[in-house]
């Protein structure tokens, strides 16, 4: 525990705060598990949250099957060591279609494989609560978000119909159908989550931590050759480089970045005088300013 | 920020531990687009140097095209969010900001300024410790600042930055800055301020907002961010008596029982007794327990576990507080509302009030006067609408245990929910309990509800025929009467048209007064269930809301609804009263199905289909629903 009382004290208690306020009265509520830092935060969090108990919910992982393989490695240590159940879902009609990052695109792939597969998912688990790691601080349309947000039976999000949230006072009551996504780090910056997972010592994915990779080169950004599923273009070779990654997801989406950062002081240090946004990183939102607010109208988080 | 590169020798480890011991300071921003409210905050970010590269090109693209300013970067475009706020150049919604300087960390919450967004501001105030008022120096002090003075008071903030801006319009001049300065005391001396620190800015060219300006050699106070930097907030951690809500009870096993929640007053350890508001319990805290070790005391904001020495009764909802200075623990009180629903409060009727971990039925039994926002006027009403702010007197299903907002924020504080929509439709702010409710008591009788049914060899039932005017009701109703009384059953039938000849004859056709309306008759209707009768009850009853409330007066199994559905335009060709021509004729006012909506059951018990049965019929039907539950015959030996 973090002392004296500080900003990141304050973070905690009111994530904290939140996560037993869904636990007391949501049916059934169910934590988003990307795997990446933020759900490390998430999931450390929960742990804490209900300390003596496991956590009394379920982890969710949307797997598109194109994780990088150190996260499946990390996510299958991390259900043993919580012993919280692990359900892995992934869209077997989109992968049955052939949906992959290469050939279909970046924003088709999101669309079936995540946003899609999400919505399956929830509703085959008849979820009415789901936690998931995003941040105000994230992108601009998020900064209105609320914590608990409401979506309709169809998971759509509609701006105008968002409760006021007044003190630690949420609104935890749906109709029929209505579901609600939980955001318990909405009031954490990228550089708190990095200072909690340094102060509170979390596990996370060996990707973040600059390491020799296979890569190549392609407008501009650096991809890693994370499997045998990885096209070559005529005259690439993937070269080994120092590199990490600021975010993850899917591998043939998320660029690295040459850096010698590898421990977490020194990620931090580097994050510290970094002069992009971690979005950045995602190929996904490169589209259009507002793309994330359109697609979490669609239902994707 | 932090910056390495000004200091490379330092370790990372001992800049992180130095920053992690930063305090927070959570503020809010009020005052309209025009006042440049998005611009300062979108300065104080730009000059804290937290843009990023990415997020300067999308600036400055975007300043093309949106932007106000010409060429130059209009700060205003990044904090203004959603897409169709960006393109009416308005901010509709309450955005949280986040910055950090060596000395704190910021959440700001930015609120919107025109006169209809009062809830917007009500909530970014409720989690502030501090707002910053800007007032445009052309304009002065408007309706709006006082208004926002008010809210801010309202919702218990006791420090304001005045932010005077635009300063470079009025050609930095003192006189002008310090006419407004003077202005603002004289009206907002008795709204309880602590501290307030009047700021000469310009939120477009930065002056005194990062930096102490050469524009205003005659202002020797501190620039807007040193001052937010250093001004000292009460934290209220360890204040006041302690308060715990229980939120969740930690029952990992048999061994262990917890109750999980945040502390929200004052502070505890173990070998503390503390006691259960509502029963008057006690027990003494044996552990403080978090997955990071027990804890020797738990102060106000912590969200901890605790155990006590003995097995008593609590459970989520409960308050366990300090033995000496409890909480009220009431079922009535009085209180300052913020209406935030898109529906007018319609006193009776039922709402959610949730307050700490508790969510209680309560309705508005009074509504002493609404407030005029802007000249503070106490002005008599019969409801509140949105953005409206009145102070009422509630009424709630059980009693709760609660502080005064103004000695306790978390305590003293809830929110009203819509039962039907799920809406938050009010932010309340307790002010004190009224205890004419205390000496009221139920009478015990010895003869009881199944006694007197088992008498007459019935389950007693209200049956609610709803339905447009002129859908058949009354006449259903009557067939189905009959047929009961003919088998021997005893019956009652309330019909909506007699009971506003007598019982109801003060109510109007309002939607408070139909609610008024539905509440008596549903009451009534459950003394005569109470007697063992079968009850009909045929009542346009429009509402959802009032029909909920009816059939939860009632017990379970008890409360029929029956749709009498009959199309608009075929009640309307029948017209047996001639109601539907004087209303088109707009002789009569709030008639259902012209001017006042009908909203049809959504699960019914019963659906009754005019078009395709005779009367006879549908009265058959109702009565075979009866006897198929066994409403028509109790079994003798029960």
């Amino acid at each position: 525990m973090i002392k004296p009382r500080n900003h990141l004290h304050r973070l905690e208690a009111e994530a904290i705060d939140i996560m037993r306020e869904v636990a007391a009265t949501a049916t059934r509520p169910v934590m988003l598990y990307s795997i990446g830092k933020d759900s490390a935060v998430m999931l450390h969090l929960a742990l804490k949250a209900f300390y003596p108990s496991v956590p009394p919910f379920a982890l969710l992982h949307v797997d598109t099957t194109w994780k990088f393989q150190a996260m499946y490695a990390f996510r299958a240590r991390m259900a043993a060591e919580t012993g919280m159940e692990l359900i892995v879902h992934t869209n077997q009609d989109g992968l049955a279609r052939g949906i992959d990052p290469f050939s279909a695109g970046s924003a088709l792939h999101t669309q079936v494989m995540k946003t899609e597969a999400l919505k399956q998912a929830l509703d085959a688990g008849r979820f009415d609560a789901i936690f998931a790691g995003a941040r105000r601080d994230e992108e601009r349309s998020r900064a209105k978000e609320r914590i608990f947000s409401v979506r309709t039976a169809s998971h759509g999000w509609n701006p105008k119909a968002q409760r006021p949230e007044l003190w630690s006072l949420y609104n935890t009551r749906l109709r029929q159908g209505e579901s609600v996504r939980v955001f318990p780090l909405s009031n954490w910056t990228e550089l708190d989550i990095w200072q909690y997972i340094h102060a509170e010592d979390i596990p996370i994915v060996p990707l973040y931590f600059a390491a020799e990779r296979p890569v190549v080169e392609r407008d501009g950004q650096l991809l890693m050759v994370d499997d045998a599923r990885f096209p070559l273009q005529p005259g690439e070779v993937p070269q080994m480089r120092m590199v990490r990654f600021r975010t993850l997801g899917c591998y043939p989406l998320t660029a690295a970045f040459e850096s010698d950062a590898d421990t977490l002081d020194a990620v931090i240090g580097e994050m510290l005088i970094a002069r992009t946004s971690e979005r950045a990183g995602r190929l996904i939102d490169h589209d259009e300013a507002a793309s994330m607010e359109k697609k979490k109208r669609e239902g994707y988080f | 920020m932090l910056d390495p590169a000004r200091q490379p020798s330092a370790d990372i480890s001992d800049l992180l531990a130095a920053e992690a011991a930063t305090p927070l300071l959570r503020f809010v921003t009020c005052g309209s687009v025009d006042d440049g409210k998005s611009t300062l905050i979108g300065r104080m970010l730009y000059d804290a140097t937290l843009l990023f590269e990415d997020q300067l090109a999308t600036l400055k693209s975007e300043s093309r095209v949106h932007g106000t300013n010409g060429d130059d970067i209009d700060f205003a475009l990044l904090v203004d969010g959603l897409e169709a706020e960006r393109e009416q150049g308005i901010t509709i919604d309450v955005a949280y900001r986040f910055f950090a300087t060596a000395r704190r960390k910021f959440i700001v919450a930015d609120t919107p300024g025109h006169e209809q967004y009062t809830p917007n501001m009500a909530t970014g105030a409720s989690t502030a410790e501090l707002a910053v008022l800007l007032i445009d120096a052309r304009k002065g002090v408007l309706e709006q600042t006082r208004r926002h003075a008010h809210i801010a008071s309202l919702l218990g903030i006791r420090h304001i930055v005045l932010a005077v801006n635009k300063m470079d319009l009025v050609a930095f001049g003192k006189p002008t800055f310090d006419a407004i300065v003077e202005d603002f005391a004289g009206t907002t001396s008795d709204l309880g301020f602590q501290t307030v620190q009047p700021i000469p800015v310009s939120a477009r060219h930065g002056d005194n907002v990062t930096e102490t300006s050469g524009n205003t050699p005659w202002y020797d106070g501190p620039s807007l961010m040193a001052y937010l930097e250093t001004v000292e907030i009460a934290s209220g951690s360890g204040e006041g008596p302690f308060r715990f809500p229980v939120q969740w009870v930690n029952r990992p096993d048999a061994d262990f029982r917890g109750y999980a929640g945040t502390v929200a007053g004052g502070e505890v350890a173990p070998g503390d007794t503390v006691v259960v508001a509502a029963s008057g319990k006690t027990a003494a805290v044996s552990r403080i327990v978090t997955r990071d070790g027990d804890f020797e005391r738990a102060g106000t904001g912590d969200a901890v576990t605790l155990v006590l020495d003995r097995e008593i009764d609590v459970s989520r909802g409960d308050m366990l507080a300090a033995t000496r200075e409890r909480p009220a623990l009431a079922d009535q009180f009085a209180a300052h509302m913020v209406w935030m629903g898109e529906d007018e409060l319609v006193p009776s009727r039922p709402y959610l009030l949730k307050a700490g971990r508790r969510t209680v039925p309560a309705s508005i039994t009074g509504i002493k006067h609404r407030i005029d926002v802007n000249t503070r006027q106490q002005l008599a009403a019969r409801s509140l609408h949105l953005n409206e702010i009145g102070v009422c007197n509630l009424s709630l299903a059980e009693p709760i245990a609660f502080d005064a907002y103004k000695d306790n924020r978390t305590t003293g504080s809830f929110i009203l929910i819509d039962r039907f929509t799920g809406a938050t439709v009010a932010a309340g702010m307790i002010d004190f309990p009224l205890r004419r409710a205390l000496n009221v008591h139920w009478q015990e009788m010895t003869v009881d509800k199944a006694a007197r049914a088992a008498q007459k060899h019935q389950k007693p039932a209200m049956l609610w025929f709803t339905g447009l005017s002129g859908a058949g009701k009354s006449t259903i109703a009557n067939l189905v009467e009959q047929r009961l009384f003919a088998r021997g059953c005893h019956t009652y039938t309330l019909d909506g048209d007699n009971v506003r000849h007598g019982l109801n004859k003060d109510l109007g056709f309002t939607e408070a007064d139909r609610a008024e309306n539905i509440r008596r008759v549903a009451q009534v209707g459950k003394l005569m269930a109470d007697a063992g009768l079968i009850v009909m009850v045929s009542f346009i009853s429009p509402f959802r809301a009032e029909r909920r409330l009816a059939r939860e007066v009632m017990e379970d199994g008890e409360f029929i609804e029956i749709h009498v559905d009959t199309p608009l335009e075929v009640a309307e060709e029948r017209d047996p009263k001639g109601l539907y021509a004087k209303a088109r004729a707009g002789e009569l006012k709030n008639f259902t199905g012209i001017d006042q909506p009908y909203e049809p059951p959504e699960a019914p018990d019963l659906v009754l289909d005019t078009l395709s049965h005779p009367p006879d019929a549908l009265a058959d039907q109702v009565v075979d629903f009866l006897s198929e539950f066994g409403f028509l015959s109790l079994p003798q030996d029960s």
